[in-house]
């Protein structure tokens, strides 16, 4: 199996080209069968390579494989190639995963939408994106997956492109990105000219072999990271680039799933536990990122405390929760990172997927305070919609309370502002909690708040959209007990030990038993504190929230108005720049300077012309005058 | 022997024969006339030189101008036929439409 391995990106890329190229003369069935088809293959594909993998002896990884030389240009030389190892197995199999449920999904969600095969063409590009990104041997690669996830993103974002908030919305997310990835292609180079090569084996072994005396507090290996860090800050929306992570919920809600919430934007974290050993030997770097971690994760959350619409309360979530994964990378705990990116993949994916279902059934309605009550009429969507909930508040026994205790650990221990790092990620298991059962007792809880003349039938959704609701469910549940607590069994958690590995980072620090159990029921008591704050402001004493927001009325509209990033960003860089553009560049360059020397050309030529075509008389005789003339001339010269 | 500059001394009033005639006459007949006369003037003067020199390659240029001159006779000619059935004359200055 792992010799297959380069059919894993390329099936979704084969599916891609046949719905792109043919799924006008396709039926809707085909193209799904397709397109589902083809990321199930990979999934198999990825299972059985995982699986050969986790039997080979931890020497023989990471296994790399290279088809073929890609550039060769002087000393530089990039190869074409993938690699496996237990970092990129994993998120292979989250991708495939997760993208084979939302892909079976969609046939159903979308199957009324004219443009049916060109979402599924698109979906299958960004796995063969996203894969190519995932399985790169090298960063030049893991840019192309990169850039091809950015593009899938765009296009998927502004789906209904006729609408023009998801026009504005694509192209906003795509220019935000563009700032990002600068910042990685600066880091690729910056790598390049370090380390004479972009191959991971090379640029590590080569990292690890730096005498201490290079490394330092500020050094080259900072920079890089810290670039690479810019680009994750834009694919993986994080302060300041988070903004258009929210605006992305303009796009079908499959893809908010898929792309905005369990896949693309973990890219940012993978390339940070990718480059780990980069990372642990630039500490400053560290800081940055788990403080930008932080730093978001409370800021998102605090905007998704208010949020009434059900995709944006999710967006903030997810932009929240990715800061999490940030901040555990930043304390060194990279496979804590990644193991929250895995059970943030299996509930979020659950959560968008079930506000789909929502939605679907409430005829586009996406506002929670028109709903209340759906628990009745869509059993099943609430069932496993309440099961994403209990996992991303943290309740213990479901996947997100380890991912989140873990990280919260390693936020304890991180050796720089480790009680302030963990007093924040604290305070956003609270609000994470209180926001998502908000969501939750407004949306499924309570009587009706729309009336039939807004919905004309509410409806449970269909199978093939109830089902990878279970089957996420059921994740949301288990996939937390790969990474039980170490407090609990008395060894490390076997994700950490399984991730180590691949990350080949420093072994995580652990306190006392008693320390761990301490810190697992603060995080414990932060979640349950939030669930009955959410029960009483919206279940008990309904009139509460009113008059909270109307005592803190200045907090409160900075919070629904998002802190005025946007308008803050519009006012320093849209303005200028469009200013700029209209006064400058088009009115003086283009209009004034380069419009003027064409037409000047232009005019003069007509004038003198104007004056000249006077000679073209008609007559005979002044044409040989001129002839005679000419002669003489000639003559002239040589006579001289 | 008749010295050199007499044959050019005649091919030079020919010349300026057929260049005068050119500009003073109206008739197009005149005019292609005119244009046949500078063309054999400077024949005159290739075999002039020709013979002077001993050398035989002005005598031959002067061969292929005579050919080009019957080609360029009949062309005329048939234009001069042409333009007289479209304008009813052969003034040349009552022809001046391909102007400004």
């Amino acid at each position: 199996m792992v010799n297959l391995l380069w059919l894993i990106p390329l099936l979704p890329l084969l599916g891609a080209i046949i719905n792109g190229a043919l799924g006008k003369r396709l039926s809707r069935g085909t193209i799904g069968a397709i397109a589902s088809g083809s990321v199930a293959l990979s999934f198999a594909i990825s299972l059985g390579a995982f699986l050969q993998m986790l039997r080979m002896p931890d020497e023989s990884l990471p296994i790399v494989q290279s088809y073929f030389t890609w550039i060769e240009a002087g000393s530089f030389h990039a190869t074409c190639g993938f690699m496996l190892d237990h970092l990129s197995g994993l998120m292979t199999l989250i991708v495939t995963g997760v993208g084979f449920l939302i892909h079976v999904y969609s046939t159903a969600y979308m199957q009324d939408d004219p443009g049916f095969y060109r979402f599924f063409a698109y979906l299958n590009l960004f796995m063969f994106s996203m894969l190519m990104l995932v399985l790169a041997n090298n960063y030049l690669l893991m840019f192309v997956g990169w850039e091809g996830v950015g593009l899938c993103s765009y296009l998927l974002i502004g789906f209904w492109f006729k609408k023009q908030s998801a026009a504005d919305a694509g192209k906003k997310a795509f220019i935000v990105n563009r700032v990002g990835d600068f910042g990685f292609i600066l880091a690729a180079m910056l790598i390049f000219w370090t380390f004479k090569s972009v191959d991971y084996v090379q640029v590590f072994a080569a990292a690890t072999a730096m005498p201490a005396e290079q490394l330092g507090v500020v050094g080259t290996l900072t920079g890089i990271c810290l670039l690479m860090f810019v680009g994750a800050t834009g694919k993986s929306a994080q302060i300041p680039l988070y903004v258009w992570l929210p605006d992305a919920m303009e796009g079908p809600t499959p893809v908010s799933a898929l792309i905005h919430a369990a896949t693309m934007v973990t890219a940012g974290v993978y390339m940070v536990a990718r480059s780990a050993v980069l990372f642990d030997r630039a500490p400053g770097a560290l800081l940055v990122v788990a403080c930008i971690g932080a730093g978001t994760a409370l800021i998102a959350a605090s905007i998704a405390l208010v949020q009434t619409d059900i995709k944006k309360v999710l967006a903030y979530s997810t932009v929240s929760q990715l800061g999490y994964m940030f901040l555990a990378c930043g304390a060194g705990a990279y496979a804590a990172g990644v193991f929250h990116l895995m059970t943030h993949a299996f509930f979020k994916a659950l959560l968008f997927l079930g506000a789909g279902s929502v939605i679907h059934g409430m005829g586009g309605i996406q506002d929670i305070t028109k709903m209340g009550g759906l628990r009745k009429e869509m059993p099943w969507t609430f069932r496993t919609f309440l099961i994403g909930t209990l996992a991303i508040a943290g309740i213990p026994g479901f996947a997100g309370f380890f991912s989140k205790d873990l990280i919260l650990s390693a936020a304890w221990h991180s050796p720089h502002y480790g009680r302030i790092l963990w007093s924040v990620g604290l305070a956003v298991a609270g609000m994470t909690s209180f926001y998502m059962f908000r969501l939750l007792i407004l949306t499924f809880a309570g009587r009706p708040r729309y009336t039939h003349h807004d919905v004309h039938h509410v409806h449970e959704s269909p199978a093939p959209m109830l089902i990878p609701l279970v089957l996420l469910a059921i994740f949301s549940l288990l996939a937390g007990y790969v990474g039980i607590p170490a407090a609990i069994t008395g060894s490390h958690e076997p994700i950490a030990d399984f991730l180590r590995s691949g990350t080949s980072a420093a072994e995580a620090e652990h306190g006392s038993v008693a320390l761990e159990w301490a810190l697992m029921l603060a995080s414990v008591a932060a979640a349950v504190l939030g669930l009955a704050l959410a029960y009483v402001f919206y279940v008990r004493r309904p009139e509460l929230p009113a008059r909270v927001s109307s005592s803190a009325s200045a907090l409160y509209s900075i919070l629904t108005n998002k802190y005025y990033v946007d308008e803050i960003y519009s006012a320093i860089f849209v303005l200028p720049i469009v200013v700029a553009s209209r006064q400058f560049l088009w009115q003086l360059i283009d209009v004034a300077i380069i419009d003027g020397i064409v037409n000047g050309i232009g005019k003069t030529v007509r004038s003198m012309a104007d004056g000249l075509r006077h000679m073209q008389t008609g007559y005979v005789r002044t044409y040989a005058g001129w002839i005679l003339f000419g002669g003489i001339v000639v003559v002239a010269w040589f006579l001289r | 022997m008749i010295p050199i500059s007499w044959y050019l001394i005649l091919g030079a009033a020919l010349f300026l024969l057929g260049m005068l005639g050119f500009f003073l006459k109206r008739n197009i007949i005149a005019l292609l006339l005119s244009v046949e006369i500078m063309l054999n003037a400077v024949n005159l003067t290739f075999v002039a030189f020709s013979s002077h020199n001993g050398q035989i390659n002005g005598q031959i240029f002067v061969f292929f101008v005579l050919v080009v001159a019957a080609a360029e006779a009949a062309v005329g000619l048939a234009l001069v036929i042409a333009m007289f059935r479209n304008r009813e004359t052969l003034n040349v200055d009552r022809s001046n439409l391909l102007k400004w």
